[in-house]
């Protein structure tokens, strides 16, 4: 045992160019950012108003900027991939040897997932939920502040992964007994597993704060049938992962043990079963799926109704259905494994409760189709997204439910088909809802929109970059083509393989529009401002207030009349006398949350190389500064009646 | 129209079939599954070919500038509406459900083929990263190809050495996952003689792209003459088992006159001689054992 555990300068992969290079081009980038940063002297700002922020809109933001960070990183390795697999047929083996290409799909998994999709979706709900419900702030502030940097840390860990060691190389639901210290003996799964465990603390902790949130803290007169859809969304979305992510936690924390104390929960020896870990990271894996696209759901719900100038069709449905999706998630895990040989009645059962989740789901779409149907449409860019999403979806759904029925997985499992119906209704679903989020609720975070036209560009790129990427995997999935293949030898599947690398072009192009359109928004946001803090004739609660809105959100809590709340206002069938004034409590800020990160990457990283003395110490370091934070910290100030009028001059 | 629609959305279906896929069955459960995924399509194209024309016409009629276009700001409810849109689909979901209940039962893995020709046992190990099959009637092995008898059922009782895997031959139908320790069961029948790829659909690591086998399904008395020249092959020892184990690629298929008689079962029951696990420990994994050579 040496001081620095399993770490040592081996560990640096000086001689994989691709990665290094990788490394290079990132340290600059932070460098340079982080000497802008000093120099420009905006770190007081930073720490001020972001850092230690307990704010959700500033969180929620923050949630996004990782998303959308993630998102380039992730990216980066698919068109790796598509690059490879486009070249790798019969002799040329492509130019990414297996050890790295292997690393290369299960860092694209893991990170696609947990750290894009992920935080986009929370980063979302974490900013629009509680100006939805018309109130000032989340139930523990400092609490998502945590959850926040707990996330960040995860992504942390996980970039580290690149450059010191290595990353897993067993997809991204490490799959034992491939990856058991046996299998896998190096660092790259103890990378994923605490990594994730981290960032799985972080959701949770977020998941209990918007449970609490909408439970118990909505505006007067906002009962439970007048909250907007995408809060019902948030709830059941935010449920499950209440009810999810602790048997991820379990899960993961056997892998744990059987990898660090010889422990056999999964092992081949000594009674380890590896069947209980993928029941068990399915019963997990299956709700996760839900946990991120219920809120998508609620985004186009929110977009379609919104730019079709009409309430949302059958409101009711659309609740029962959002929680009939909610609890009906954990009862289809099994679909995942059909060819695990449980037998016919297993199977039957499993294939039918999967489909009866198509019943709830094809509710939704039709709604949304009635909802436009009488509508006046205005094709913004994030109604853009909800169009191009409804057809895109259908078709994700109809192979989804294709691969729900036990003899057509038999020879579909595992193979490229697969792999084409999971992005189409990540992509198509969650992350065009992302897109279209992010460009609903940019106005109202910032005070100015975002560019149109490269808006639109973002639209026709992504969309036609991911039907040209993805349709020709449905069809090489038809082919007997399996999914993660290094390189294969028939020939007639690098024609399709070459179709899908430029629709990979495409969708680069497509993030390189929404790269170019925050640019230059930004540079333009004058002559893009909102000053009415309602840019799209909204319907909701969080277009009451101006742009970017206060702290506080609301001067004074609106009083909700129905569904709508907002639109029954411009009505003027609201009209509530406007209350006097009252002081505010608002929490402070608190760097809990940031240096608390700081001791768990600390530790993290520690465990991952078998530190032990710098694992005592970082957990020791967390633990005093919960300590301090838990005796020091003032909670809260008030903001008193004339303060607030003179912040408020409109109230 | 609506025909012409599907047509186009199953060409490229069509195109896939001509290259050694599920749509070109060489055999009863292959068909079988191919009927069931066609019917399948073809009846949720009944929702989801008129759900994506009425998002462009509602989209395009309901546009903002169409002066024509009726605005009902107020409707969002009707009961008739709902009915039917919690019905239709629950309707398809009714159909599918049974499709999949019965095709479950009919296509189960272990439920034997029908057919005349007497059935063939073959015993399927996944190794890192190879197949080996034992024959235990015709007491012979092979790795990496697996000869049968065409239009004979083929019983095959399947575990793994190693990581888990999943042994998969698209033409003739369902796959199933090979797991250490634990047994699976598989029924397949090929129904004329042709070769047919087999693959491992399961990533297993390193090296996974290359863990391929050929199907050869012989006329039956071919597969008698093929069985007898098998024999003469060198035996499959302990020695040759313990390298075989060791993880690494074989370049060519292998064949073996004699097998020890319960290998698969002591491989089942864990028993069985184990490879010699790499000494290397390190970050960048294991070195590239060539095995069988």
């Amino acid at each position: 045992m040496t001081l620095l555990g399993r770490l040592s300068w081996d560990a640096i992969p000086l001689h994989e160019p691709i990665v290094m290079v990788t490394a290079g081009v990132l340290f600059v980038v932070l460098l340079g950012t982080g000497a802008t940063v000093l120099l420009k002297g905006w770190l007081p700002y930073l720490w001020r108003e972001w850092i230690t922020s307990v704010d959700h809109k500033r969180i929620g933001v923050m949630y996004c900027l990782l998303a959308l960070v993630m998102l380039i990183r992730g990216f980066a390795d698919a068109l790796m991939m598509r690059s490879h697999q486009a070249m790798a047929v019969g002799a040329g083996k492509g130019f990414l040897p297996p050890d790295h290409y292997d690393q290369i799909f299960s860092a694209h998994g893991t990170i696609m997932i947990f750290f894009v999709a992920m935080p986009f979706m929370i980063g979302l709900m974490n900013f629009a939920v509680p100006l939805q419900l018309g109130v000032r702030d989340v139930a523990f502030p400092t609490l998502n502040s945590v959850s926040f940097w707990l996330t960040a840390t995860g992504v942390l860990l996980i970039n580290t992964s690149l450059v010191v060691g290595e990353f897993a190389r067993t997809g991204w639901l490490v799959y034992p007994p491939l990856s058991e210290r046996a299998f896998s003996p190096g660092v790259g799964v103890d990378y994923y597993l605490w990594a994730l465990q981290i960032s799985g603390a972080g959701t949770l902790l977020g998941g209990i704060n918007l449970v609490t949130t909408i439970l118990k803290m909505r505006a007067p007169g906002m009962r439970y049938t007048r909250m907007p859809i995408f809060c019902w969304t948030a709830l059941a979305s935010n449920l499950l992962i209440v009810a999810a992510f602790p048997i991820l936690t379990a899960t993961l924390a056997m892998l744990t043990l059987d990898r660090y104390l010889g422990f056999h929960f999964f092992t081949n020896e000594a009674g380890g079963n590896q069947m209980l870990f993928v029941n068990l990271i399915w019963a997990w894996g299956h709700p996760e799926v839900y946990i991120l696209v219920l809120p998508a759901f609620g985004v186009f719900s929110e977009v379609i109704a919104t730019f079709s100038g009409k309430p949302l069709f059958g409101y009711r449905s659309m609740v029962l259905a959002t929680l009939a999706i909610c609890i009906l998630s954990f009862m289809v895990w099994l679909h995942h494994f059909f060819t695990m040989g449980a037998g016919a009645d297993v199977n039957g059962v499993f294939g039918v409760m999967t489909m009866i989740i198509a019943v709830p789901t094809g509710v939704k779409v039709f709604n949304w189709l009635f909802t436009m149907y009488g509508g006046r449409l205005r094709f913004e860019v994030p109604m853009l997204w909800a169009v191009a999403f409804i057809p895109t979806f259908v078709v994700g759904g109809m192979t989804g439910v294709l691969l729900a029925v036990p003899p057509a997985d038999f020879v579909l499992h595992n193979s490229v088909f697969l792999v084409a119906h999971f992005h189409n209704v990540i992509i198509g679903g969650v992350l065009f809802a992302a897109f279209a989020g992010y460009t609903y609720w940019f106005p109202k975070a910032f005070g100015f929109r975002l560019h149109d036209g490269w808006g639109r560009a973002a639209v026709v790129l992504w969309v036609s970059g991911f039907y040209l990427a993805f349709m020709p995997l449905y069809a090489l999935g038809l082919m007997g083509m399996t999914r993660r293949l290094q390189h294969y030898d028939n020939p007639a599947w690098q024609p399709w393989l070459i179709a899908a690398w430029l629709g990979a072009l495409l969708i680069l192009g497509g993030i390189a529009s929404l790269a170019m359109q925050l640019y230059v928004s930004v540079r333009e946001r004058r002559s893009l401002a909102d000053e009415s803090g309602d840019p799209w004739d909204g319907r909701t609660l969080e277009w009451a207030t101006r742009s970017p809105p206060p702290p506080w959100n609301f001067a004074r809590l609106p009083q909700v009349e129905g569904r709508d709340a907002l639109a029954l206002m411009k009505r003027g069938e609201a009209e509530a006398t406007p209350d006097p004034l009252e002081p505010i409590e608002m929490p402070r800020n608190s760097a809990y949350g940031f240096v608390g990160a700081f001791f768990t990457y600390i530790t993290g990283f520690a465990l991952v190389w078998q530190i032990w003395w710098l694992v005592v110490l970082g957990l020791l370091a967390g633990f005093a500064t919960t300590l301090w934070i838990a005796w020091y910290q003032p909670g809260e100030r008030e903001i008193g009646v004339e303060e607030l009028r003179a912040l408020e001059p409109a109230a | 129209m609506i025909a012409a629609r599907r047509w186009l959305t199953l060409a490229p279906l069509a195109l896939a079939g001509c290259s050694a896929g599920v749509l070109d069955p060489r055999g009863p459960v292959a068909r079988g599954e191919k009927q069931i995924l066609l019917d399948s399509v073809a009846a949720m194209l009944l929702i989801v070919v008129p759900v994506m024309l009425a998002t462009v016409a509602f989209a395009w009629w309901f546009r903002a500038g169409n002066r024509r276009a009726r605005y009902r700001p107020d409707w969002d409810y009707s009961g008739k509406l709902e009915l039917l849109i919690w019905s239709v689909p629950a309707m398809i979901v009714l159909f599918l459900g049974g499709t999949g209940w019965v095709g479950a039962h009919l296509l189960d893995p272990r439920r034997p083929i029908p057919a005349t020709a007497a059935p063939i046992e073959v015993q399927v190990v996944a190794l890192d990263w190879k197949w080996l099959f034992l024959y235990p009637d015709q007491r012979v092995a092979t790795v990496n190809r697996l000869v049968v008898p065409a239009g004979a059922p083929i019983h095959f009782r399947l575990t793994s050495a190693t990581v888990m895997n999943s042994f998969f031959v698209p033409q003739l139908g369902s796959q199933i996952y090979a797991m250490a320790g634990m047994e699976a069961q598989l029924r397949l029948a090929a129904d004329r003689p042709g070769r047919y790829p087999g693959i491992a659909a399961h990533y297993s690591g390193k090296g996974f792209s290359d863990m391929t086998f050929t199907v050869d399904a012989l006329p039956a008395a071919q597969f008698t003459a093929w069985a007898a020249r098998a024999r003469a092959a060198p035996p499959l020892d302990e020695a040759r088992y313990r390298q075989l184990a060791r993880r690494g690629t074989v370049p060519a298929p292998l064949m073996f006159g004699t097998a020890p008689p319960r290998l698969f079962d002591a491989i089942v029951a864990q028993r069985a001689p184990a490879a010699e696990r790499p000494r290397d420990a390190s970050n960048q994994g294991e070195s590239d054992a060539e095995a069988g050579k």
